[in-house]
């Protein structure tokens, strides 16, 4: 579904990525782990075409990135940013319906509101925050809001920017279900970021590690405790003593 | 060694050459992108009228304070240049000239650039750094559309209005101060400017509004889309917003008066 061979991002002179090689099969669930600052938000961009790659090839859905039409292509997808990037000159349930309102997925005004609803309560929040504008609400708030935004068109592709990050463990625990019943229920292909193992365990049916710039390590979830690999045991038990260099 | 001696001052000045040439073709480019959504749909409505009222409506105290003091200022020095030739009666008409011509649409527009150049350049710079361009992106919304195609407009027609507001509360400060300061008696002064004051006086001033307005709202755009990253990214971007539209408003203020006053 999604493939990407060898694909490279400099910023300046600041080599990001290297030589990132990943497969996504139709309706699986994978997830990329990562020290913070290793490109895993740059990687989710290139997909999305919202950064240039400077060499690489990146096919979604047998269709090479950067032919055909943009608009087409991106309307398959749903994307939970890390800062969550709501609108905030919208109130929030214009912001989750903002595909409904406008272009090609365009719905009348008062379905479109209810579908924000719906969603918004999926995410846990009550209709009381669909007239609240972004800046009247809590970090953990504005991220469930954006998270309500990207699944709002029922996208076949969906990315997750660190969706568990600055929220509780009890949220962070409905939104990993959530995030899990989107992808068995909708049969999306999903890719997660997270530093949270505990969301890993909750939403991966694959892991990918990645360190200086490639991907070090991928498999299975089930495989990733026994796996010999030092980064990914470095990482997955948080131990400051390992290969992944902590002072930097 | 030579060779070096030669070139490092050659390139020492290509550099910033070609980075300026550079940096006029992209503002070349992105203008002619978003003159073109002009006419491509969709339209975004919404986000046109909302521009109109922050651009245009918000701008009239700014714009109504800047004429009455310069009216009234520039009476104050025709008249006193004018008792040198003992020509005080030129006041009226110089001030109406003077303004609606030159001062309404220049001080206007710089004033505008100031509070509107500044404030779209910081919101579209702030949705760059928080990644709500990327968002809007992956919704399938073209930035360039959405954003800048509506607050373009909106400040190209907003000025020649905002000009013409200003012409009249400047000329009637001028008439403030020459009927309370200088003696004129009031509908002495109002038939003189009237009798003097030409239209295409007054349609000039508004189409130079029109390209001021153009040239605000792009370079607030433009330095908005392209701001840096964080906090400091914006507020380079919004003073660089502030400078170009000012400048680009007084280049093309010359040009645009020997375009349509010389010869
Ligand atoms: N637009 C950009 N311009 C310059 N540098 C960038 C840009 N985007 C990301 N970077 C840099 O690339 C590196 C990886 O960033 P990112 O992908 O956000 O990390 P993370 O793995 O924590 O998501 C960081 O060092 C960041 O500073
Ligand atoms: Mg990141």
């Amino acid at each position: 579904m999604i493939k990407l061979d060898n694909v490279h991002k400099a910023f300046g002179g600041k080599k990001v990525l290297r030589g990132v090689t990943l497969e996504v099969p139709q309706g699986e669930s994978m997830v990329i782990i990562g020290g913070s600052g290793t490109g895993k938000s740059v990687t989710l961009k290139c997909i999305l075409g919202l950064v240039e790659p400077d060499a690489g090839t990146i096919v979604v859905a047998g269709q090479r990135m950067g032919r055909g039409d943009r608009e087409a292509f991106l309307s398959r997808f749903g994307m939970l940013f890390q800062g969550a990037a709501l609108f905030d000159s919208l109130p929030v349930w214009q912001n989750v319906a903002f595909r409904l309102l406008r272009g090609h997925q365009k719905r009348p005004h008062s379905e479109a509101r209810a579908i924000a609803i719906e969603k918004l309560r999926r995410v846990g929040l009550g209709p009381e925050t669909a007239d609240l504008f972004p800046a009247e609400l809590s970090g953990g708030m504005q991220k469930r809001v954006g998270l309500a935004r990207a699944i709002a068109a029922d996208p076949s592709i969906i990315f997750f920017d660190e969706p568990t990050t600055g929220l509780d463990p009890i949220m962070a625990g409905v939104i990993n279900d959530l995030i899990r019943e989107i992808v068995v229920e909708m049969g999306a292909t999903a890719i997660t970021i997270t530093h949270d193992m505990s969301s890993v365990r909750a939403i991966a049916d694959d892991v990918a590690m990645l360190h200086d710039g490639v991907i070090k390590w991928t498999g299975t979830v089930g495989e990733m405790d026994g796996c010999d690999d030092p980064y990914v045991q470095q990482f997955i038990h948080g131990r400051a003593e390992g290969p992944i260099e902590t002072l930097r | 060694m030579n060779a070096a001696i030669l070139t490092r001052p050659l390139a020492a000045l290509g550099r910033p050459v070609l980075a300026g040439l550079g940096a006029l073709g992209r503002v070349v480019l992105y203008t002619l992108a978003v003159v073109s959504h002009l006419v491509r749909p969709p339209f975004y409505f919404r986000e046109f009228a909302r521009a109109l009222l922050s651009i245009g409506w918000l701008s009239l105290p700014v714009v109504g304070l800047t004429a009455v003091f310069t009216g009234g200022a520039l009476a104050l020095q025709i008249y006193a240049g004018g008792s040198r030739f003992s020509a005080e009666s030129v006041v009226p008409a110089i001030v109406a000239i003077g303004m609606v011509r030159e001062l309404g649409p220049v001080l206007g527009a710089l004033m505008v650039a100031a509070r509107v150049a500044s404030s779209i350049a910081a919101e579209i710079g702030t949705m760059k750094v928080t990644e709500q361009i990327d968002a809007l992106v992956t919704l399938s919304t073209d930035p360039l559309k959405y954003l800048a195609t509506p607050r373009v407009l909106a400040a190209t027609l907003s000025l020649p209005v905002l000009v013409a507001v200003g012409d009249a509360i400047g000329i009637m400060g001028g008439w403030l101060v020459g009927t309370s300061r200088l003696g004129f008696n009031s509908s002495v002064y109002l038939t003189n400017t009237a009798d003097f004051l030409e239209p295409w006086d007054v349609t000039s001033g508004l189409l130079k509004g029109a390209v001021f307005g153009f040239i605000i709202a792009l370079m607030g755009c433009y330095h908005g889309m392209n701001s840096g990253r964080g906090a400091q990214g914006v507020g380079k971007a919004t003073k660089q917003a502030v400078v170009m539209a000012s400048v680009l408003i007084l280049a093309s203020n010359y040009l645009l008066t020997e375009i349509f006053f010389s010869a």
